[in-house]
């Protein structure tokens, strides 16, 4: 659990972040958007104190983050920095051993968790261990970014735009494991992206700041079906029913019992994808192939 | 020449010898007092600022000033000498330091803050890690520097290759005095290829 009471950090410029409330139940993934600049990477550098904030308090797994010592805090939060960080002069192996080097692992232990991490990332230990960071591509540093965050099994996570290096298709992969992981694990996350489709797939809740505050804080279907303002609306872009659509699933609506033609699509499509499939095929009404079918009135009702 | 070296075999091999450990004793407590300054100034950009500009005013003056400076202070012979050439080798090294470990990667710097590095680990395993080419850069100046200024060690009665090109100038002996001075130049050079070819090496591996 994180939780944020009122608070606020002006920097010597002006911006910063203001009078913030925001909190993330235990388990549970919060993805933080707005514009460049807004204060997202200062939010989560609250969090683990690289900033003190001015005013309020934080709160992490029920303790008193500001009464801790910061040091030993960090060790128990995973952290991507956005630009990746990785040590230039320590092999990839050594990079992710890095906080279980500082708590005095053993090597047997440490050997074995560093591999299993970077499997967890999609990497081979065997081809990359022994590699330089600067042998590797920019999406593939991230990658090692992620593992190393994950290596000593931290209860909290903060992720900052940790993907936003890797191809479309690797990326889209690469949440729905890491996310799928994270759930089974039962971590706490606060990750931020500039991608608002990312954000609604991989958040519980969707937070959206801008200016230093925060505009809005709802389920990713609530936040797409109801935004504040014009703002929000704004930033989710035009097209925020469709996003809404795919975060539901034919499973999800009820189904018609009568025969239709056509090829079948499976209960798991998206309501987004089956209302693509009737545009294409200019039909009302989508055959399933758990049985029965799909009909535009019903996409149309689950709003 | 070669005649004068076939002659004095035993008084060259002691001067180049003096001269050696005038430069390696200098060179290391140049940089034993250097290194640790520039750690600890690392993290206070206001004293970094000053150190690096009395650092700049140390390296501008000429070493037989430091020398002539430093008679009444410390007397004659090898240690004054010793000091002398160690104050040669502080600038170059700290100067560098202070930049390596200022200009050391900000991402690393912050991941290793963010991921629960105390500040002293950080500075040992991160940033002077990150610093190490240009402290070697650092080092190769003050080597080269050092080899040099010591052969103004004579004047204070230090010893070293001087010698020979002062009591060969004293003698008129100028076999002696060109011996003197090749031979100090042959071992600048050869102090810059060396750690050059070092340096190269290393940044290699
Ligand atoms: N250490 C600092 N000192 C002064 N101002 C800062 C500092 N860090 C951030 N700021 C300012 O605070 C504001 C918010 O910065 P922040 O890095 O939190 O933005 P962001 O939402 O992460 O943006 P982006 O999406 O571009 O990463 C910016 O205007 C930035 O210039
Ligand atoms: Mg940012």
């Amino acid at each position: 659990m994180i939780e944020l009471r009122g608070v606020t950090k002006a920097w010597p410029g002006g911006a910063g972040v203001q009078a913030l409330d925001l909190s993330v139940p235990e388990g549970e993934c919060c993805a933080l958007i707005g514009p460049s600049g807004c204060g997202k990477t200062t939010t989560l550098r609250l969090v683990n104190r690289l900033v003190e904030p001015d005013a309020g308090s934080i709160r992490i797994g029920g303790a008193d983050a500001l009464k801790q010592d910061p040091v030993h805090l960090r060790r128990g939060i995973g952290y991507v920095i956005q630009e990746g960080g990785l040590f230039p002069h320590r092999r990839i192996g050594a990079n992710v051993a890095t906080v279980p080097a500082l708590l005095g692992w053993n090597a047997a232990r440490t050997r074995a968790r560093v591999e299993e991490v970077l499997t967890l990332v999609g990497l081979d230990p065997a081809r990359y261990r022994d590699r330089w960071p600067h042998q590797l591509s920019g999406g593939e540093r991230q990658r090692v970014g992620v593992a190393r965050a994950l290596a000593a099994d931290p209860p909290v996570l903060l992720l900052d735009e940790p993907f936003g290096a890797v191809d479309p298709l690797r990326r889209a992969q690469l949440q729905a494991e890491v996310l799928s992981l994270l759930k089974h694990l039962r971590k706490t996350v606060l990750l931020v992206t500039h991608d608002v489709q990312e954000a609604v797939r991989l958040g519980d809740s969707v937070a959206l700041m801008r200016g230093g505050r925060l505009v809005q804080h709802a389920a990713p279907a609530e936040m797409l079906a109801h935004p504040a303002d014009g703002f929000v609306a704004e930033f989710l872009g035009a097209d925020r029913a469709l996003t809404r659509l795919g975060l539901f699933r034919i499973r999800d609506v009820p189904r018609d019992a009568a025969t239709v033609a056509g090829e079948a699509l499976p209960e798991a499509t998206t309501l987004r994808d089956a209302l693509s499939a009737m545009l294409e095929r200019g039909v009302r009404a989508v055959p399933v192939t758990e049985g029965g079918a799909l009909t535009l009135e019903a996409v149309l009702r689950s709003r | 020449m070669i005649g004068w070296l076939r002659a004095n075999p035993d008084a060259f091999l002691d001067a180049l010898l003096q001269h050696l450990a005038l430069s390696v004793s200098g060179l290391l407590i140049g940089v034993a007092l250097a290194l640790p300054a520039a750690l600890l100034l690392a993290r206070r950009p206001v004293l970094a600022e000053w150190a690096s500009a009395g650092a700049g005013v140390l390296r501008t003056l000429p070493s037989l000033a430091v020398l002539a400076a430093l008679l009444p202070l410390l007397g004659v012979g090898f240690t004054p000498s010793v000091v002398a050439l160690a104050l040669l080798a502080l600038p170059p090294v700290l100067l560098h330091a202070l930049v390596g470990l200022r200009g050391a990667e900000p991402a690393a710097v912050e991941a290793a803050r963010g991921m629960g590095f105390t500040p002293l680990q950080s500075l040992l395993r991160v940033e002077l890690p990150l610093a190490l080419p240009q402290v070697f850069a650092g080092l190769r100046t003050a080597a080269v520097q050092v080899v040099s200024g010591a052969s103004l060690a004579t004047f204070i009665g230090g010893g070293g290759l001087g010698d020979l090109v002062t009591q060969g100038m004293a003698l008129l002996d100028i076999p002696q005095v060109q011996v003197g001075g090749i031979a100090i130049a042959l071992l600048a050079l050869a102090t810059e290829g060396g750690f050059g070819w070092l340096q190269r090496r290393w940044e290699r591996a």
